[in-house]
């Protein structure tokens, strides 16, 4: 039952983790162990959302896991959202809509606003703003992010109206 | 140090017979904050409740009204239907704590197991009466959450002893729950309430959070404002609601730190019990 040894399947792919100290977190792993450097670290006490991650189709932070704990799940961090290239609508409304300024908390709100709109299709601007209390941005004022948000919610809409039509 | 996950019950509890000084992790979010800050080492086993599917599931006895919750429910699925309707005050509570990211990873068990005086869910389960299930190699025995908080951060549970389960009540009446903080979300109650009414038994119970080093209960108030409610109306006088306020106040036993002072938290814990107990009944004339 000792593990010093242990695999995550991070984005589809298995991981061989050794050397780590089992108490770390999964952010950790994630950067240090395993070289995604996508999910950014800045309080380590769940309160900036900055390391948000999907585990199990659940969304968590990763430093608030603990790395050999998360055996047998599957994680998708922000380098699993889209190719390199190919943006997801929502990191591509990000930078139509001047979301970005520094860049740190943006993996981190990628990963929130994606499971957002799976759960809610149409939010208010008030259940964006609350659904998004976890993930602290320290440029913009939110009122950027929010209109990226309503971008997505909006354009899906619209898609999904041209499908079924 | 060993990491186990594992998936039944049993085997978590034969686990943690063989290791009693073993670390129970739940959603991680109070423990791995203290490993991150250093406070906390894990050197030996730690045991990952978080696959143990007794420990994730949620049942309701619609005879017995009770609906028992799995120690490892987190705040996202219990304010999901049907809990938000058999138990609103659960419910309420819940959309308080933290952000999304914390409310999918957090539990129930590990609320209580961390026994923070500001818990969120630890009013509800007071006001409400909850028994806790608690199991250990050597069987099982039950106790209330009243008996199991014991102190600032102290539980009554023994080595090698895990919460499995809460037992709530179902009750026909009007409760809810309110909290008081520095902003609107992701934040720790500086003073916070819970309010249950059982219209059947015309009752009603209040707790109150971060205004004590446990949960605080209020037996005077709640048997002044039960005895001035006109049960068939659900209605009470405006002037027992004063009187009730008073007697709220004076039962919380507040300190004043980092967070707040003593006198205003003895005061919000009054106005959320007043703006408690005005939803659930509607205030009428002053007695004569
Ligand atoms: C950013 C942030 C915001 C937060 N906001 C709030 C808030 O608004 N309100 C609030 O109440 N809390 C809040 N918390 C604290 C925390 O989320 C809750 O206390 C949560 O319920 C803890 O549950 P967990 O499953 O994550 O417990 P864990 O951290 O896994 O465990 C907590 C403790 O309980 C023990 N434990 C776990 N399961 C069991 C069991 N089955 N039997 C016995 N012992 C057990 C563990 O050993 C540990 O000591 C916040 C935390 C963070 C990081």
């Amino acid at each position: 039952m000792n593990n010093e040894l242990f695999t995550l399947r991070v984005n589809g792919i298995d991981y061989e983790v050794s050397d780590s100290w089992l108490g770390e977190s999964l952010l950790d792993v994630l950067r240090d162990r395993i070289g995604l450097m996508g999910s950014k670290g800045a309080c380590t006490q769940g309160e900036c959302g900055s390391c948000s991650v999907m585990v199990d189709d659940v969304l968590v932070c990763s430093c608030l896991v603990m790395g050999a704990s998360a055996i047998d799940q599957n994680i998708i961090t922000i380098e699993g959202v889209a190719p390199v290239g190919t943006p997801s609508d929502v990191q591509q409304a990000f930078v139509d809509a001047g979301a970005v300024q520094c860049g740190f908390c943006t993996p981190g709100l990628v990963m929130a606003v994606h499971d957002l709109l799976k759960r809610r299709g149409r939010p208010t601007e008030t259940e964006i703003r609350e659904e998004l209390a976890g993930n602290v941005c320290r440029c913009t004022g939110y009122g950027r992010i929010v209109d990226a948000v309503e971008r997505v919610s909006v354009q899906r809409r619209g898609n999904s109206q041209e499908e079924s039509s | 140090m060993t990491v186990a996950v594992p998936t039944t019950l049993d085997e978590a509890v034969r686990l943690f017979a063989a290791e009693p000084s073993a670390m129970l992790l739940a959603g991680g979010t109070d423990a791995m904050v203290e490993i991150n800050d250093g406070h906390r080492r894990p050197g030996g086993l730690v045991i990952a409740l978080n696959r143990v599917s007794d420990l994730r599931t949620w049942r309701h006895d619609a005879e017995r009204r009770t609906l028992t919750i799995g120690a490892g429910v987190t705040y996202s699925e219990l304010m999901q239907e049907p809990i938000a309707t058999l138990a609103p005050a659960l419910a309420d509570a819940s959309r308080t704590v933290g952000s999304p990211q914390i409310r999918n990873a957090g539990t129930l068990g590990g609320n209580l197991g961390t026994c923070s005086p500001a818990g969120d869910g630890l009013p509800v389960l007071s006001a409400l009466g909850a028994q806790v299930r608690i199991v250990s190699a050597a069987g099982e025995r039950a106790a209330s959450v009243d008996d199991v908080m014991v102190g600032v951060k102290r539980t009554s549970l023994k080595p090698g002893e895990m919460i499995a389960e809460i037992v709530l009540p179902v009750l026909d009446g009007w409760q809810g729950y309110a909290k008081v903080g520095v902003r609107n979300a992701m934040v720790i109650a500086i003073a916070s309430a819970c309010l249950v009414v059982d219209t059947d038994a015309r009752q009603l119970s209040i707790a109150l959070g971060s205004v004590g080093p446990t949960i605080v209960r209020c037996p005077e108030a709640e048997r002044q404002l039960a005895a001035a409610v006109d049960w068939a109306a659900l209605s009470v006088p405006s002037d027992a609601l004063d009187e009730f306020v008073g007697l709220v106040s004076s039962a919380s036993r507040p300190i004043t730190d980092h967070r707040s002072t003593a006198d205003y938290r003895r005061h919000a814990v009054g106005v959320l019990a007043k703006r408690l107990a005005r939803r659930a009944f509607t205030a009428g004339e002053r007695r004569s």
